[in-house]
């Protein structure tokens, strides 16, 4: 076996200057970032009050809390539950449906490829933004103003903030099609309409259609939580209960949430296989 | 060039015509099952949620009212024409944002070092046992599928009144979703630099740090920049439930019906969320590049 040649360093020095010496800015970037990464952590520490007595008095409650919850036990309120759980999956069927049917319109004007002019483009782009850069928490606390408390307040707070992001993805779904079918429909003589319902539709649909599902999916979630604003469904009952510390019940109403939720998931999950395909998907 | 069209025989024609139609029609009866069932489990949605439309129609009026009244003044005139009586209470609304800012950056850094402690156990291919992963991934699911909120509302009570229940409750929330993302990314992992380090003898640790941690750490540190921003969201409601942060003063404003206040905390918050969007989409561009986008 023969030996491999010593490697003449300095001559490597001399051709590679950036892999032996490299500046102290590159070699310093990365501490410099944790330390100051560490120094906003620490004074956020100290700003938002902190303690460790704090956190051990915490701690302590929280065990107890724990502690109080076990066994879930739902009283005698276990119907009364059960109708808010079909509340709140009502609410977050109905919210997405339509905020799925009023964003498809205007997911159009933000595309693209079918709107070629910044001019409309970009006042629906930031439009839908700042409907998104509210939380659907807020949108229910609007809505309660309007139509009162309730579950109709909670449909119409997913609906709205669901529309924002809808908008933007069904826009960037559109963008994604292909232009031939486009150009096929208008080549055979086909109008504008007829572009968008045979050459566009049929492609985008698929992907719309998944993206629908698991946003159900997801406002399954969000539709737990406006109860605790006001807004109908399970996040009422939880939020009571919390109030009024029957942990026993928390962990039950939570327990249903865990449950209901899982079981949404699979279902989507199954549905959004089968519309789309495995092909896509994978 | 002219070129023919062959037309096949009638006979073959009007089978591939029958069996054409049959598979329209399937499809068709395909489509219209599943509308109808669709529509019905929306009927049935409907009655669940209440859902009045004389009450939406009535009151509709009111949801645009509702706009317009929270960008008038009280002496009457549009907000936009006196900013500076608009935002009088700026000084505090900034102070509270620099709080919900706080509350969603400790927050995510604490859920990010924790995740980073777990996904090595919850990832299939490092895990080095299936009990423990199994555990690991139950956990990271709670942390995740309950709300964020909803620890919030039981850490009030347990921690008090104040942001410290806010932080813990993101914190929670955040290691429960980056958990999985991480779990993920290490299973996407190439496993040879492992095979290589295991081979000299080093211990599992090791080979988690020499072999993986290298491959991974841009990925994490782009998810935990993402979960940022979707947490400093996330922050801003916090305070609907007594947990620090902006979402308190929001929360007071609307229900008292301080209109003028309500939209110009709004806009704070929407200017906020635009600044942290844009800014920490610029740091993951220039930090990561070329290995996030693909």
């Amino acid at each position: 076996m023969s030996q491999m040649p010593k490697p003449d360093t300095a001559e490597l020095r001399g051709k590679y200057p950036g892999v032996f010496e490299r500046p102290a800015s590159a070699r310093l970037a990365m501490p410099a970032m944790i330390a100051a990464a560490l120094a906003i952590f620490v004074y956020g520490l100290v700003d938002l009050d902190f303690s460790p007595t704090k956190l051990i008095t915490g701690m302590s409650q929280l065990g107890w809390i724990t502690m109080m919850m076990i066994p879930p036990n739902p009283g005698s309120s276990f119907p009364l539950y059960m109708q808010a759980l079909g509340e709140t999956l009502s609410i977050a069927l109905l919210g997405t449906t339509l905020a799925a049917l009023f964003a498809l319109p205007v997911s159009l004007l933000a595309a693209r490829n079918i709107i070629p002019s910044n001019l409309i483009r970009f006042p629906v782009r930031r439009f839908l933004d700042s409907i998104r850069g509210v939380d659907t928490l807020i949108w229910a606390l609007v809505w309660i103003n309007v139509v009162g408390l309730g579950p109709f307040a909670g449909v119409l707070a997913i609906m709205v903030s669901d529309f924002g992001a809808f908008g933007k993805l069904f826009s960037e779904a559109i963008e994604a099609a292909d232009r031939k079918q486009v150009e096929g429909i208008r080549a055979s003589g086909g109008n504008a309409l007829h572009e968008i319902r045979f050459g566009l539709l049929p492609q985008v649909l698929p992907v719309i259609a998944g993206q629908v599902l698991y946003f159900i999916e997801s406002n399954t979630r969000s539709a737990t939580i406006i109860g605790i604003v006001g807004a109908g469904g399970i996040g009422l009952q939880l939020a009571e209960q919390i109030r009024v510390l029957e942990w026993q019940k928390v962990s039950f109403l939570i327990q249903m949430i865990l449950i209901a939720v899982a079981a949404i998931d699979f279902i989507s999950s199954k549905l959004r296989f089968a519309i789309i395909g495995q092909r896509a998907v994978a | 060039m002219a070129t023919a069209i062959s037309i096949l025989p009638s006979q073959q024609l009007a089978t591939l015509n029958d069996a054409y139609r049959e598979a329209v029609a399937r499809k068709r009866l395909k489509a219209t099952v599943a509308t109808a069932v669709f529509c019905a489990a929306l009927f049935i949605a409907a009655l669940g949620a209440e859902v009045n439309l004389h009450t939406f129609f009535t009151y509709f009026g009111n949801f645009l009212s509702y706009f317009d009244r929270i960008l008038t003044l009280d002496s009457g005139a549009r907000v936009w024409t006196d900013p500076l009586e608009w935002f009088w209470g700026l000084k505090k609304w900034l102070r509270l944002l620099g709080e919900t800012l706080l509350i969603s950056y400790v927050g995510t850094l604490t859920g990010a070092v924790f995740a980073f402690m777990l996904n090595f156990f919850a990832a299939q291919n490092t895990s080095p046992g299936p009990w423990v992963r199994f555990i690991i991934r139950r956990l990271l699911e709670f942390a995740r599928t309950v709300p964020g909120i909803v620890f919030a509302l039981i850490f009030v009570i347990a921690f008090g009144l104040g942001p410290m229940a806010g932080v813990l409750a993101i914190a929670i929330h955040t290691t429960g979703a980056l958990g999985k993302l991480f779990a993920e990314i290490v299973e996407n992992a190439d496993m040879k630099p492992v095979e290589g380090i295991r081979s000299t003898g080093a211990s599992w640790l090791s080979c988690m740090r020499f072999a993986i941690l290298p491959q991974v750490s841009a990925g994490y540190a782009s998810y935990a920049l993402l979960r940022f921003e979707i947490n400093v969201r996330e922050a801003s409601v916090m305070g609907f439930v007594g947990a620090g942060g902006i979402g308190q003063e929001l929360v007071v404003a609307i229900r008292k019906f301080y209109y003028s206040d309500v939209s110009a905390i709004l806009v704070t918050i929407i200017v906020t969320v635009f600044i942290i969007d844009i800014s920490t989409g610029w740091l993951r561009g220039r930090l990561f590049g070329k290995e996030t986008r693909r």
